[in-house]
């Protein structure tokens, strides 16, 4: 896959996978995994970059004695899931598009 | 490889990143091996599926800008003493023109290779120019009845502009190899700086 679009993409999965309820880091590797294959190292970028755009919050929590990281969607966060839901329903009616006519051949 | 071997070993090869982020960094990866021994892992099957020190690094060196690199190397570690400061004042002239002088022989040689990439295209500018005028130009000359000199102005076109067709390729596979390369040079130089700190 295109690298500009699979890091786009994978943005909106971290987003996602956040949306319904904080999550933490590996938390959201395991439920992201059977849709997408994702690094430790790629997802602290991707989380780094959601936050400076202020699309995530992190607190600090205490969990069995030591200390983790949730994240927490911001409605800027929702904004983008939605913006994204919109973007791919028109690449989708280009897709069925494209389907249709390779049928046709 | 222990968690904390683990973790120091990435903290030392983190180093010329601001301190900051190398504590952000490793406690974020720490939580990572905790929340894996807490689902039944060993520690070293922990440690693993982590990923290898080089990986993170390299990952770190693409996401930190060069100017924080930079920022970060010339901070001084320490308090600077009175006749240091004076030496680096007095020195000014001397040592601010060699700064600026190698900078500019730095993106000099920037320019230079980019000149190469335009002068490839240009060429193939030209290339393409030739064949058109001498395909009109021949076809004015047959309309003049000077049949022998027209075909041979179109065959020269012609020739022309199948040259030009292997022009193009030649271009583009050296414009894609040249930004490769920036890409590249610019991890290196971001890599000068992001050094493993002898243990």
């Amino acid at each position: 896959m295109d690298a500009q679009l699979k890091r786009g993409l994978l943005d909106i999965c971290v987003l996602a996978a956040i949306k319904d309820e904080d999550s933490y880091g590996y938390k959201i590797i395991k439920d992201l995994k059977p849709y997408a294959e994702l690094s430790e190292s790629t997802l602290y970028t991707i989380l780094k970059r959601l936050e400076a755009a202020e699309m995530l919050t992190v607190r600090t929590a205490e969990h069995d004695g030591r200390l983790r990281k949730y994240y927490h969607i911001t409605p800027g966060g929702i904004a983008r899931i939605e913006e994204f839901r919109e973007e791919w329903e028109e690449v989708m009616k280009i897709y069925r598009f494209v389907i249709k006519e390779e049928a046709d051949l | 490889m222990s968690k904390a071997e683990f973790l120091e070993d990435l903290r030392r090869s983190l180093a010329g990143l601001p301190q900051g982020e190398i504590a952000e960094r490793l406690s974020f990866y720490e939580e990572m091996i905790d929340d894996r021994i807490e689902e039944g892992l060993s520690e070293e099957e922990a440690i693993a599926a982590v990923g290898p020190v080089n990986t993170i690094v390299l990952q770190a060196i693409d996401d930190t800008p060069i100017t924080t690199l930079v920022k970060e190397k010339i901070r001084p570690k320490r308090r600077m003493k009175t006749w240091e400061i004076v030496l680096l004042v007095l020195g000014f002239p001397v040592w601010f023109p060699i700064l600026v002088s190698a900078a500019a022989v730095l993106f000099s040689l920037y320019v230079t290779l980019w000149s190469l990439i335009i002068a490839c295209w240009a060429v193939f500018a030209g290339f393409i120019a030739c064949s058109v005028a001498g395909i009109v130009i021949g076809i004015y000359q047959c309309s003049l009845t000077n049949i022998s000199q027209g075909l041979a102005f179109i065959a020269a076109g012609l020739f022309l502009f199948g040259m030009s067709i292997y022009g193009f390729f030649i271009c583009r596979a050296a414009t894609r190899g040249l930004a490769r390369l920036s890409v590249k040079l610019g991890r290196g130089i971001k890599r000068l700086f992001i050094k493993k700190e002898e243990a």
